[in-house]
């Protein structure tokens, strides 16, 4: 159609709209997309990088949708023994089951099969290592405080599904060092007081092995699990578009707007970007960094082991949590209580609680109803901040343990001497680590305060007419003058007044004495640093004292 | 918990508490001065800049695609087995290297490519957006509050008790049926766990020769592992008896026995004992011949096997089960009954 | 098998091959041959004994005992035969440099002539298992399937899957198995140093010493290919980790900081 005769057919016919506005209003009539798109067309996201956290654990929770289901194409989730006599030799007439059998097809004569698994497995270890990470973004910043709690228990709920989603999926191929690491769940099953060895009798169908363990976790792996997921990642996003992002204080930056760029069109191009750039990065990781060889490791039998067997790295802490238990075990009316693995599987999931639970504690200790959405800079609320660290040095000293063997033989240490240091350290380490961040919070609250009242050292020396020398402080824009006061400052609650105005004495509630205890640990003076106020920085920037 | 007995004072002032904004004033110097003014980018005023920047992003996105031409290339021409040397990742696959950096290249340089046509050429003015809090005005949450009374009151589920304690015992139920049908994932234990296949007269077959073992055969310091006669790799069953019948033999110097039952059980210093740890059953066998300690090497439980295998350290709850043996008349070895105690991990039935 | 082949290729290769050979006629000639007619090869070899008896005395008498009955240092080597002592001097464990948990590989101070008159002389002491020849531990006839089925049966416990070592208790460890020469391996198997268990031919025969070691080679050769890429140490998940987080999450992070990154404004000039 030639130019000529198209303006004159728009102009003939005004209705005749461009095809895509036409399909446009096709759906509006339908399904109302231009009332979703007036409110989120032109969303606006602020720029910051550990805001894209979040998207490299969403991407790659994409990327490992996509390859996970091209997986399922070629692999056999059957535990019938089957002789190999695949393209890898030294295999070759070995015993193995199914499924075994199927991922050695994957990783050797299937063309691209091999990139395909890699991908998958090392966007898993990526998911992961990526929603721990933006989970510790959030939590140091505060972004987890009102309105936002309920997207924070999403995320946690994704971390942990994500872990049993991995955990499965690494059970799949049967290989020895997976097959392990099942043993190792039957066991912990089994110490389950009352139920624990029907638990195990009922999940493996029988006796370990069995022969239905790898259909049961190929459907908790594919389905159950990656369905749960979806839908809690959808809700996560939903809340994240329906509270707006938050943001870190700074000129023009208040607790009632959200400064950046519009969804349409720089959003869409820098996240729809991230994605391909993750995606690029995860493609060349598994070009050239082998996981997960299984024609190493060998199928599954449980008489065979290898050594350095471990669990991939997010199960890591509970392997540690195993490893460094003593022994306990007792026995009475015929009965065993498996304390020795018992108490390391209860302990696990509360590790992982203690993280998740916070938010609620802080928020009740604060008494704060306010909605936030300006983050906090973690040196500004200390006692969030040395929890935290202290949490990653708990989870930290427990992937030592975790990993103890291959410790002893890399650093020429003693196992033994290993073990105990973990079992000490599980303890005391979290403690040290939350004195000494607390106290480098203060100590970074103090640099900032200085800055304002006495100017940024500018690295001048000067010589003054008697001899001193001092170095010249510049003073601070507005913008950072304001940046480093944004910050809001609590006062430990007290209990209230105990006697009324008629001098009736009230109860005081256990509640409310921890809670003014907490609240003067969190905000007393010895806790955070009062920032400057104006008549401070007036008085020294008035003054000629100041240099 | 409510917050309505916390004074107000104590909660700090709102964060936009000082100072409009955009006013740079005496009384405030901490006030926030609102957004700074947009600076242009080179490719804002310099038209050849930003065409530099839009060459950048085709010669990514023409990157990309021939990255993918590769791609079909590579998939195409190259044997699925062939191995080259890469320095330094070593000897690998061709096609997976080929395929995966292909791949990689084509998906990022689309990444780059929309990324840098965003930071360049887009407008990367910053706005500002209003927030609205999150909760709902008095009148709506008023209203929604009245609704739902109403809808309570007419549905008389408070009025009707009878209606709700059997709707709510039915809802309570019908899950059960749910459970009920999980019954058959597995039979019951029973006493499964206690047994082996182990029992008297079953000679003990060596896992490497797959030939019965001689008390000849056994030296002092060496290791072997058995299985009961007539367990076969290829058996159906295989994979779960031997997961509890697995055999660790070792010979130790009768002198060195610390344990007096342990020389009882054992055939002139061979001994038998059970290869699944008692921890969670990963097959233990790191056997130290001078310590005569065994480690597991999942979590590294320690026993002492010249001394009835008790735990010495680790997270092991009681020592190995150690088989009876003794010799038959042709002269092998054989077992004279099967575990006493159950093999592998602790359950709540064991005692 | 690279070391072997490489080996082939050497201008020595001959040489050894000839004095394998001698060796191999010798020692069946010692067995088969009528005493009488033995003469010359006993006084070969006495001459041997005394040498290593020499070497003895001045490397491995102070903690072994001057007739190898042993010493609080040092256990007794009557019976441990030639194997143990060509393992145990050819890899360089001994004479050992200092007591510790375990004496671990370092370079080898003796010529091969002078392990082999010391090996002569321990074995005078009481009879042991000889030194492995090279059609014992060689590639020809071997089942590389089956060896790596006796492997995991019977080393990776230790070993690893593909021998690159694993701790033992209180700082022993097992010794990765790369680059180690075949018949270090089989005399290591066949005698059991220091904490290993034995694996005598009773239980573990002479053809499954050999397939295993021909599946080692297969899996951790100089030639082994390692289809997925770079084998990371082979040593699991852990080190998968380690890198997941750095290079992987570590490369989208950098990523993440060009992404979010202000474009630089243009100067005012």
């Amino acid at each position: 159609m030639s130019t000529n005769e198209s303006t004159a057919a728009n102009g003939a016919r005004r209705d005749k709209a461009p095809a895509g506005e036409r399909v446009a209003d096709w759906a509006d009539g339908r399904l109302g997309i231009y009332s979703l798109a007036k409110a989120n067309m032109r969303k606006i996201f602020p720029d910051h990088w550990s805001f894209m956290l979040g998207e490299i654990c969403l991407y790659s929770f994409i990327i490992i949708i996509l390859t996970g289901v091209y997986l399922t194409l070629f692999f056999h989730p059957s535990m019938n023994e089957v002789e190999y006599h695949g393209s890898y030799v030294p295999l070759q007439g070995q015993l193995m089951s199914e499924a075994f059998n199927s991922t050695m097809h994957i990783s050797f004569d299937v063309r691209g099969g091999l990139l395909i698994r890699q991908i998958h497995h090392w966007a898993a270890l990526i998911f992961l290592a990526g929603m721990f990470v933006h989970m510790m973004r959030v939590f140091f910043t505060g972004a987890f405080r009102k309105p936002r709690e309920v997207n924070w228990l999403f995320g946690f709920l994704l971390f942990v599904l994500g872990m049993f989603t991995g955990f499965t999926g690494y059970s799949l191929p049967d290989d020895l060092l997976s097959g392990t690491g099942v043993r190792f769940m039957e066991g912990a099953i089994l110490s389950v007081p009352i139920v624990g060895t029907y638990l195990s009798f009922f999940l493996f169908g029988g006796e370990f092995p069995g022969g239905d363990f790898v259909a049961r976790f190929y459907s908790i792996h594919v389905l159950l699990l990656p369905g749960i997921m979806l839908g809690l990642v959808v809700g996560h996003l939903i809340l994240v578009f329906y509270h707006k992002h938050t943001q870190f204080a700074g000129p023009g930056k208040t607790n009632n707007n959200v400064v950046g760029m519009p969804l349409l069109p720089v959003y869409m191009a820098k996240a729809g970007g991230f994605f391909f750039l993750v995606f690029g990065v995860i493609a060349a990781i598994a070009a050239i960094a082998s996981i997960n060889p299984i024609w190493a490791m060998g199928p599954y039998r449980p008489d065979q082991v290898s050594t350095g067997a471990q669990p991939d790295w997010y199960m890591g802490f509970s392997e540690g949590l195993i490893r460094v238990m003593p022994g306990w075990e007792i026995n009475f009316w015929g009965h065993t209580l498996v304390l020795g693995v018992f108490i390391p599987l209860v302990i696990f999931p509360l590790v992982l609680v203690a993280i998740a639970v916070y938010p609620f504690i802080e928020s009740w200790v604060t008494g704060d109803k306010r909605e936030h959405h300006i983050l906090d800079r973690p040196r500004n609320a200390p006692t969030r901040t040395a929890f935290g660290v202290a949490w990653i040095t708990w989870y930290m000293v427990l992937l030592i343990g975790g990993g103890n063997d291959l410790w002893a033989t890399h650093f020429h240490l003693s196992i033994n001497a290993i073990t105990w240091f973990v079992r000490v350290a599980f303890f005391v380490a979290p403690v040290l680590a939350f004195i000494a961040t607390k106290r480098i919070c203060l100590g970074l609250q103090r640099r900032d305060k200085d800055k304002v009242l006495h100017g940024r050292e500018s690295g001048i020396i000067k010589r003054l007419p008697h001899g001193e020398f001092i170095e010249v402080h510049e003073p601070l824009s507005q913008e950072q003058l304001h940046t480093l006061t944004a910050h809001e400052q609590y006062e430990p609650a007290a209990i209230g007044a105990t006697v009324d105005e008629n001098g009736v004495e009230r109860k005081v509630k256990g509640s409310e004495k921890l809670r003014a205890k907490l609240s003067e640990a969190y905000y007393g003076e010895e806790s955070q640093i009062p920032k400057p106020t104006v008549e401070e920085y007036k008085e020294i920037t008035s003054g000629h004292g100041h240099h | 918990m409510s917050s309505q007995d916390i004074p107000e004072e104590n909660l700090p002032a709102e964060q936009d508490a000082h100072g409009a904004v955009g006013v740079a004033d005496e009384k405030d110097p901490f006030a926030d001065p609102g957004l700074p003014p947009h600076e242009h980018r080179v490719q804002d005023i310099d038209e050849r800049a930003a065409r530099r920047s839009e060459r950048t992003v085709a010669m990514l996105f023409t990157v990309s695609m021939l990255a993918t031409v590769g791609f079909i290339a590579s998939y195409v021409g190259i044997p699925h087995d062939k191995s080259i040397f890469v320095f330094p990742i070593g000897h690998i696959n061709a096609l997976n290297f080929a395929l995966g950096l292909t791949l990689g290249l084509a998906l990022f340089s689309i990444g780059a490519g929309a990324v840098h046509w965003a930071r360049t050429l887009m407008s990367d003015e910053e706005i500002a957006d209003e927030r609205h809090p999150i909760e709902a005005s008095p009148e709506v949450r008023a209203k929604v509050h009245a609704d739902f009374k109403q809808g309570a009151k007419e549905s008389a589920l408070g009025r009707r008790k009878l209606i709700r304690n059997t709707m709510f015992g039915a809802l309570a139920l019908f899950p059960l049926s749910g459970v009920m049908l999980l019954r058959d994932l597995g039979p019951l234990p029973g006493t499964k766990l206690r047994h082996t296949m182990w029992r008297k007269g079953l000679q003990l077959v060596n896992m490497n020769t797959n030939e019965p073992l001689r008390p000849s055969d056994v030296a002092v310091g060496s290791l072997t592992f058995a299985k009961p006669e007539g367990l076969e790799e290829h058996d159906e069953e295989f994979q779960t008896e031997i997961a509890k019948a697995a055999l660790m033999i070792i010979r130790i110097q009768p002198d060195n026995i610390k344990d007096k039952r342990e020389l009882e059980w054992s055939h002139e210093g061979i001994v038998a004992y059970s290869k699944i740890c008692t921890h969670v059953g990963c097959p233990i066998s790191l056997y130290e011949q001078q310590t005569h300690h065994v480690l597991c090497p999942c979590h590294q439980s320690t026993f002492d096997l010249s001394d009835g295998a008790r735990v010495i350290f680790g997270p092991a709850g009681h020592a190995l089960p150690q088989l009876r043996i003794g010799v038959n008349d042709q002269g092998y070895l054989e077992a004279l009954g099967d575990f006493e105690e159950p093999v592998g991990p602790a359950f709540w039935e064991r005692g | 098998m690279k070391k072997l082949s490489a080996r082939r290729r050497h201008p020595l290769a001959a040489l050894v091959v000839l004095l394998l050979a001698l060796a191999c006629t010798g020692g069946l000639y010692a067995v088969f041959a009528p005493a009488s007619k033995a003469q010359a090869d006993e006084t070969a070899q006495s001459l041997a004994i005394d040498e290593g008896k020499k070497l003895f005395a001045v490397g491995c008498a102070s903690c072994h005992g001057a007739g190898g009955q042993g010493s609080s240092d040092g256990p007794s080597l009557v019976g441990v035969g030639a194997a143990a002592v060509d393992f145990q001097v050819g890899t360089g464990r001994m004479p050992a440099q200092q007591p510790g948990a375990q004496v671990p590989r370092k370079k080898v101070i003796y010529t091969q002539a002078e392990i082999d008159q010391l090996a002569a002389f321990v074995s005078s002491l009481g009879a042991g298992p000889n030194i492995p020849t090279e059609a014992q531990y060689g590639p020809d006839g071997a089942d590389i399937a089956k060896g790596g089925e006796l492997f995991r049966d019977n080393c990776t416990q230790c070993h690893n899957f593909t021998g690159k070592g694993g701790a033992l208790t209180h700082g022993k460890f097992a010794p990765s198995l790369e680059g180690v020469d075949p018949k270090h391996i089989y005399e290591a198997m066949q005698t059991g140093p220091q904490n290993m268990p034995s694996f005598p031919d009773t239980t573990l025969s002479e053809q499954n010493k050999k397939d295993i070691i021909a599946y080692l080679n297969a899996v951790n050769g100089d030639d082994t290919v390692s289809p997925g890429g770079l084998e990371l140490g082979g040593l699991g998940p852990v080190s998968e980790g380690l890198f997941a987080w750095i290079f992987g999450l570590g490369a989208l992070i950098a990523v993440a900081v060009w992404v979010a990154a202000r474009t630089a404004k243009a100067k005012k000039s």
